[in-house]
């Protein structure tokens, strides 16, 4: 392990001190099972660790139907899919977080690890954005909100400013006859970093689609948003032909590379197989299946 | 400068406290710090099982929590699961033949442990899921299945 | 399951639990990683970046500079390579460079041949610390060109990693001297029997394909490991997990020229081996820089070092088989090379006897080539080079079945090797269990049943293994009370203990749970071969035997001394109670071995014997695997939705950890045919150096494994044994290519078959 320090915080006002004044090599630590992996890996240089877990906010589950779901940074995975509201109104989110690294790994990460460790393949980034999800941010400026889609900016990058660290995560309720699904691909059936991710939101007006959000993963140095993908739903029918449509659309969007998870073309043909499957899902838990 | 700190837990029911580095995991605390090699270190990167624990109730993977997060903390090893003579599932792994080697064993005691805490009643889909974070290189799982299964049994008093 | 069994026996075909299993259970076990002693240090291992590199200088000032740090050793504080023979290694590895490969293997002296090629190592008293000193060790090098793939090493104008490495031909058409010009192909050796060209000539349908498999890592789940420490007087002990302490031993002993006597290797538990612990890894330089401090130095390897230290050769294998329409295999021809990593030594025979190892082929020829790439030098993994071969020859012979629109089982039936036909190296086969083990999966419900369902197929192979026998030691020593020690050379990796004391106490007719069995170091049982090869409870187990016997001996004459009559008139019988003539009142008088245990003391001292056998009468091990997949062909994944594995053990000494060798060679030969892969870039740096991304099935992977025991014992072995550990990870490869081919239509010809390699093989041009 490098040459690290810890220090624990209590409140907001003595983390943001403690990232501030320890500079761009003191990182946040919340559940730690991807910072305290690339400390020791030296993958990051991280000279201090601050520990957020004491800080009630970064703790929270709560729901109410006016300010929707929020959910502390630090919060483990298995508060968030074993809450009984989560798992009936935020199901896509039970989907991703039910399957981030073993139960082991779920005993600790936390969806404000996941999304600020910046990994393109993050599960559970699909999940949070179309989901409408924003990134409650506390710094020595102040506080502000960022969507989750605007949050990362290329691969181990995003909006952070020194001294500031996400303190929550929040979501509107969902809208009635909305649904939302989360799916990836991985070579064996647990424990490996998404080939491709992807997450549908639709809401239904009869047969027709009111509104879709259509985000994929693992695709592009951070997870899309696909607007054209949306688009070939929106006052449309869902039937075989727009989904297919859809699944298209963001196939084209999608920008993957080779790596020794996957190749171009595989990580492309998974994307629309995964838009596909998402939609499909959405839209029978937004008729209430 | 990492430091040397000092830590306070308890530790399989005993009140503790140990001398660690500021930059030891726990895993790294347990075994070179107070000498609880029960627990192994395998791949120190949270994706073989083998240093599972239970963390304030909580299954976990050791090398990737700092020996710093743990004051105040209650943690239980595999050198804690048994009071009186063997557990249920100790006692399983042995007549279900479900070690060879039995490195990987510690860490699959301490996690069906926790499983069958939650869910003393697992489908073999549900073990099989629960137990996927614990990886086992000679048995190809089956028999670790079965004792999980039978364990689960004898608990319910079946 | 036990297909055929003769006699009942009282202890062996039981299930007792394990001596050691209550100490494994709750943590009280001691691995080769968990060592530790006062005062010991750390150590840690420098290893190069570039596949391929002249080292031009080291400098370890800064290292040493370093609070905590106590020494940096290089190649040169090394002692200077033995002349000539060498190391073990699978396939040989021996040749006039051998022990000086081995050497450059431990440490490199003047070039770095691979990326992981240790270069340097330092120990100090935190292993923190020691982990920083690795970044101040400065070393230069000038790199050069790898050469990463077989074929490329083997053409003309390929990178050259040794200049004094000549082509061993071992082929009986070798006349010529061999060419005196640097090469990466280390030896060639032949297999022949019969007439190809008329054998081919005969054939009414010929099939030829080219395979290729990855390099695999057997993956043990405890690091490489190994702690050292001198005493004042120059003995040095050895504390590690390994599979050969003597082995070990005996090569520490000529590396620092001391007595053997002056050497002890202290095997603790070990975490794992398949073969890759069969070699020292890093002991040596534990060894060395303990010298050099003065104190123990335990070595700490972490997962991904673990990756570049010897995996299984990656092979290119091309197959042809030739029939006649009726199923008669008429010729069977194979070339075969073999990723020997940077040294020599690649476990080349091992697929050349598994290519057509289970049949009777009239006319054979197989040319094997053992080559140098810029790899890590590759050991021993599981029935090394076996999978590789046989994926080849039973994937082919899968095909040719379906050509001749032949049932699988039918054709191999058909032409099964059996008692006394030729083998393809030499020799005939004795008694084997080949024809049973194919008529049970013939017969079996998983093979008659039928497999419905779209994108779904059924594959079978083959698999055999020759199992070994050679040098065991071991000794016994009746104590008062009726128990009895048993102390072990041969290393326990996984339920030997047990099974050896289950073959004594069937001997000499007590329980297995009255035996204590303990694995001990070098000094305290005589010596003892590594354990590898699937010799163990055979060879462990005939020393049992002879304990055993020796010590109904010994008991029949306390008797008689206690009786005070003949010993000729002493029987010792299978349920451990002695019998001896009637007495003056005519009633038959008996002991218990309990019985006479208590009065060893007054009757003449202890019992106390010992054991050295050598056995060649090794019983060969045949077995089978059926399984039936489903692909999604949106996503290329296999699921694998039924598996049974089928061997012949010769007789089942614990049947529960027979069925656990099954199934877990089963669920390796699985994660080579679907999921594990070494990912090289274009520089030859495995860039999948962890569990995360070396994807070895997981417990969600695979579902229970179904195991049919076969007994068809051994007549070389007094219970019948063959060794069981090593067949069961043949058969997966050619089993699930010929499974995913049915429910694809897609003849896959490399493994692994991942969800990549299957998807775009599936996909449309255009998609």
């Amino acid at each position: 392990m490098q040459d690290v320090k810890y220090a624990r915080a209590s409140t907001i006002d003595q983390a943001i001190d403690l990232l501030s004044k320890g500079g761009p090599t003191a990182r946040v630590l919340a559940g730690g099972t991807d910072i305290i992996v690339q400390a020791r890996e030296r993958r990051r240089e991280v000279r201090l660790f601050v520990d957020i877990k004491p800080i009630p906010e970064t703790q929270e589950l709560r729901y109410d139907p006016d300010a929707g779901l929020t959910i502390g940074a630090a919060t483990p995975c298995y508060r968030i899919y074993g809450d009984a509201t989560v798992r009936r109104l935020y199901p896509a989110l039970v989907e991703a977080t039910s399957v981030i690294g073993g139960t082991a790994i779920q005993g600790r990460a936390s969806l404000g690890g996941n999304l600020c460790n910046s990994g393109p393949a993050a599960d559970s980034v699909p999940a949070m954005i179309v989901y409408h999800g924003v990134a409650n941010i506390a710094g020595p400026k102040g506080r502000r909100q960022v969507p989750i889609e605007d949050f990362n900016t290329g691969p181990g990058r995003n909006v952070l400013d020194q001294g500031e660290f996400v303190v929550s995560l929040q979501f509107p309720s969902p809208a009635p006859n909305s649904g939302a699904a989360w799916q990836r691909f991985i070579p064996r059936n647990e424990m490996d970093i998404a080939v491709v991710n992807a997450a549908s939101t639709v809401r239904l007006d009869g047969n027709t689609v009111g509104w879709a959000r259509i985000a994929i993963g693992a695709v592009a140095p951070t997870c899309l948003l696909v607007k054209d993908a949306a688009d070939a739903l929106v006052g449309k029918p869902l039937t075989d032909a727009t989904i297919k449509a859809a699944a298209e659309a963001a196939k084209d969007a999608s920008r993957p590379i080779d790596d020794m998870r996957g190749s171009i073309r595989q990580r492309k043909h998974l994307v629309a197989v995964l838009v596909e499957r998402t939609l499909l899902e959405a839209a029978r838990r937004a008729r209430g299946g | 400068m990492s430091d040397r700190i000092i830590i306070q837990a308890t530790i399989n029911g005993e009140e503790m406290e140990f001398l660690a580095d500021e930059r030891d995991s726990l895993l790294e605390a347990l075994r070179e710090r107070i000498g609880l090699t029960g627990t192994k270190e395998c791949c120190n990167n949270g994706n073989c099982g083998a240093c599972a624990v239970i963390l304030d109730g909580r299954l976990v993977n050791s090398c990737c929590v700092m020996a710093a997060e743990v004051e105040g903390s209650q943690i239980t090893t595999v050198e804690g699961l048994a009071q009186d003579g063997l557990t249920p599932l100790q006692q399983s792994f042995l007549e279900e033949a479900a070690l060879q080697c039995g490195i990987c064993t510690p860490g699959f005691l301490v996690s069906s442990t926790a499983l069958l805490e939650k869910n003393p009643n697992p489908t073999e889909h549900e073990i099989r899921f629960w137990l996927s974070g614990n990886l086992c290189r000679c048995t190809g799982y089956d028999k670790i299945v079965r004792a999980v299964q039978s364990a689960s049994q004898k608990m319910r008093g079946q | 399951m036990v297909a055929t069994k003769e006699k009942q026996f009282r202890v062996i075909g039981t299930r007792p639990i394990r001596h050691d299993g209550a100490d494994k259970v709750t943590g009280r076990a001691q691995y080769g990683t968990d060592f530790r002693m006062t005062g010991m240090l750390f150590g840690r291992v420098k290893r190069s970046p570039h596949a391929h590199a002249i080292i031009k200088r080291i400098d370890a000032s800064r290292a040493l500079a370093l609070h905590g740090v106590k020494a940096v050793i290089t190649a040169a504080d090394l002692p200077p390579p033995t002349v000539g023979g060498g190391g073990p290694g699978p396939g040989g590895g021996g040749g006039p460079q051998g022990a000086r490969f081995q050497m450059e293997n431990f440490m490199a002296s003047k070039k770095a041949l691979y990326i992981g090629h240790p270069v340097a190592a330092v120990c100090a008293t935190d292993a923190h610390v020691a982990e920083d000193a690795l970044a101040l060790i400065d070393v230069e090098y000038e790199v050069l060109t790898p050469v990463l793939d077989v074929r490329e090493a083997m053409a003309e104008g390929a990178p050259i990693l040794h200049e004094d490495l000549r082509t061993r031909d071992a082929s009986p058409l070798a006349s010529e001297p061999p060419a005196d010009k640097p090469t990466n192909v280390a030896s060639h050796t032949q297999y022949k029997l019969g007439d190809i060209e008329k054998g081919f000539a005969e054939a009414e349908v010929i099939l030829e394909r080219e395979f290729t498999t990855s390099m695999f890592h057997q993956g043990y789940l405890e690091p490489t490991n190994g702690a050292a420490e001198w005493s004042k007087d120059g003995h040095l002990t050895l504390w590690n997990s390994s599979q050969g302490p003597h082995n070990f031993r005996t090569q520490l002993a000529q590396m620092f020229r001391i007595p053997l006597s002056k050497v002890t290797v202290v095997p603790m538990e070990i975490g794992g081996g398949f073969g890759g612990k069969l070699f020292m890894h890093v002991e040596p330089l534990a060894a060395v820089l303990a010298q050099k401090t003065g104190k123990a130095v335990k070595m700490i390897v972490t997962r991904e070092e673990v990756f570049e230290s010897g995996p299984t050769s990656g092979t290119y294998v091309r197959v042809k088989y030739g029939a006649k329409k009726d199923g008669t295999i008429t010729a069977g021809q194979a070339y075969m090379a073999y990723e020997a990593g940077a040294f020599p030594g690649s476990p080349l025979s091992g697929g050349m006897n598994g290519v057509f190892g289970s049949y009777k082929i009239p006319n054979i020829l197989i040319d094997g080539y053992d080559v140098v790439v810029n790899k890590p030098k590759s050991a021993a993994y599981r029935a090394p080079g076996t999978p590789a071969g046989t994926f080849a020859g039973e994937s082919l012979l899968n095909e040719m079945a379906q050509r001749l629109d032949i049932d699988p089982m039918e054709l191999r039936i058909k032409n099964a090797a059996k008692d006394g036909d030729d083998r393809p190296w030499g020799g005939k086969w004795g008694v084997i269990g080949n024809l049973q083990v194919m008529e049970a999966m013939k017969n079996h419900p998983h093979y008659t049943s039928e497999l419905q369902g779209e994108n779904r197929g059924r594959g079978v192979s083959m698999g055999y293994w020759s199992n070994a026998g050679g040098e065991t030691s071991a000794s016994a020593s009746v104590n008062g009370d009726g128990t009895v020690q048993l102390v072990l050379g041969a290393v326990d990796v996984a339920g030997t203990r047990a099974s050896t004391a289950m073959q004594l106490a069937e001997t000499i007719g007590i329980a297995a749970e009255d035996i204590w069995p303990k694995v001990v170091d070098t000094d305290s049982v005589g010596f003892t071969l590594l354990t590898g090869g699937s010799r163990t409870t055979f060879a462990s187990g005939w020393a049992a035997y002879e304990l055993g016997m020796e010590i109904r001996k010994r008991m029949v004459e306390r008797a008689a001394r206690i009786w005070e009559c003949d010993a000729a008139a002493v029987t010792y019988g299978d349920d451990g109670i002695i019998r001896g003539p009637n007495d003056s009142e005519g009633k038959e008088r008996k002991l218990s071995f309990k019985e006479i245990a208590a009065q060893l003391g007054r009757t003449g001292g202890s019992i106390e014997v010992g054991a050295n056998v050598n056995k060649q009468t090794v019983g060969p091990s045949f077995g089978g695997h059926i399984v039936d997949v489903e692909v999604d062909k949106d996503t290329g994944k296999v699921q694998i939705l039924r598996y049974t594995a089928f061997q012949d053990a010769g007789r089942a000494i614990h049947p529960g950890y027979v069925e656990s060798q099954i199934q877990g060679g089963a669920v390796q030969g699985i994660g080579m045919a679907l999921t594990e892969d070494y990912y090289w870039g274009a520089d030859g740096r495995m860039q999948n150096a962890s569990f995360l991304d070396y994807r070895m099935p997981t417990a969600l992977d695979v579902p229970m494994i179904d195991t049919v025991i076969i007994e068809v014992p051994n007549p070389g072995h007094p219970y019948g044994v063959r060794g069981v550990a090593e067949v069961c990870i043949v058969p997966p490869l050619a089993a699930l290519q010929t499974a995913v081919a049915e429910a694809t239509g897609i003849h896959f010809t490399q493994v692994p078959m991942s969800p990549r390699v299957i998807l775009e093989a599936l996909l449309k041009d255009g998609d």
